[in-house]
């Protein structure tokens, strides 16, 4: 992957496929320029097994195929930036009421082989235009502010009859968490 | 400065015109593949550029656009598939944003297969 957004793309549509109602994208940035990212769902899970063997491509067998590349890929892009990246996941079958997924990698940005961010504001639009019943929470802190964008805030002022995805509305979003980066720069 | 008010107003706006929408036929689904595959290979900019030139070519009302997984051909994604009532479905592949400029003009809005990016299955 060109840009570490596009994993962070391809990642959430993981959580997409495991029925998801809420996906918290979360990118934290710390003065030394460690950057964590964690992509969190309530979907159905995994079971401990299929957590072991998602990590690693040449275990991925016909019947865990659904889940493919994208780990693999994201663990490559964090590995060569000297971090590391780790899968929790709890089943429906073994807890209902707590099951999801959460996949957290890091990376030192100063690393030569660090894939840049990219257009992340790109990648939320694409999620949102996707799937808009699911809610997300954005948020990217810095050591100079933060971005953030949780559609649960939107939706109330939406109401029930227009949805997400509509493209004023994708255009509203992608105006606010652009300002917002902006702000982060000066 | 982009407020929940201006949110507010672009609701009100919107009332009428989603409720139109309802009543009329959508006739025309773009769908953009959208897995890992299509991700790598350029997807996002192409989906981005289609719901935004729909948008602005005023086709709304007739055409929906909609993301799908891995539709097995990887090596010829970023892949677009068009449907259309009545008509067969026609697959274009390898495309970027400039060529879905040119079949969302041509094909959508004029009606002409752009065979120049289709693949034949």
């Amino acid at each position: 992957m060109k840009e570490l957004s596009l994993n962070i793309l391809d990642i959430a549509q993981n959580s997409v496929s495991a029925g998801a109602k809420n996906i918290r994208i979360l990118l934290d940035e710390d003065a030394q320029g460690i950057l964590t990212l964690s992509i969190e769902d309530d979907g159905k899970g995994m079971s401990p097994e299929m957590v072991r063997t998602v990590t690693d491509p040449f275990c991925t067998t016909r019947t865990t195929r659904k889940v493919g590349m994208g780990i693999p890929l994201l663990k490559l892009a964090s590995e060569q930036a000297n971090g590391s990246l780790t899968i929790h996941s709890v089943s429906r079958e073994a807890d209902p009421d707590r099951c999801g997924t959460t996949v957290k990698a890091t990376f030192d940005t100063n690393s030569i082989d660090f894939t840049p961010l990219g257009d992340v504001v790109d990648s939320l639009i694409v999620l949102i235009q996707g799937h808009p019943e699911i809610d997300y929470l954005f948020l990217h802190t810095t050591p100079s502010g933060e971005a953030r964008l949780d559609t649960k805030e939107l939706r109330e002022v939406l109401g029930e009859e227009i949805s997400l995805g509509e493209f004023e509305i994708l255009e509203w979003i992608r105006g606010s968490l652009e300002e917002q980066y902006q702000a982060l720069k000066k | 400065m982009k407020t929940l008010a201006e949110l507010e107003a672009i609701r009100e706006r919107m009332r009428g015109k989603v409720a139109v929408r309802e009543t009329s036929d959508n006739t025309t689904r773009i769908v953009v593949g959208m897995a890992t595959c299509g991700i790598a290979a350029g997807a996002r900019p192409v989906l981005n550029t289609i719901v935004e030139e729909v948008s602005n070519m005023g086709l709304s009302e007739t055409v929906t656009v909609t993301q799908t997984g891995c539709i097995g051909l990887c090596q010829y994604e970023p892949i677009v598939e068009v449907y259309q009532t009545g008509k067969e479905k026609v697959t274009y592949v390898k495309m970027d944003s400039e060529k879905a400029k040119k079949v969302l003009e041509e094909h959508i809005k004029g009606g002409k297969v752009v065979t120049d990016y289709t693949i034949k299955l």
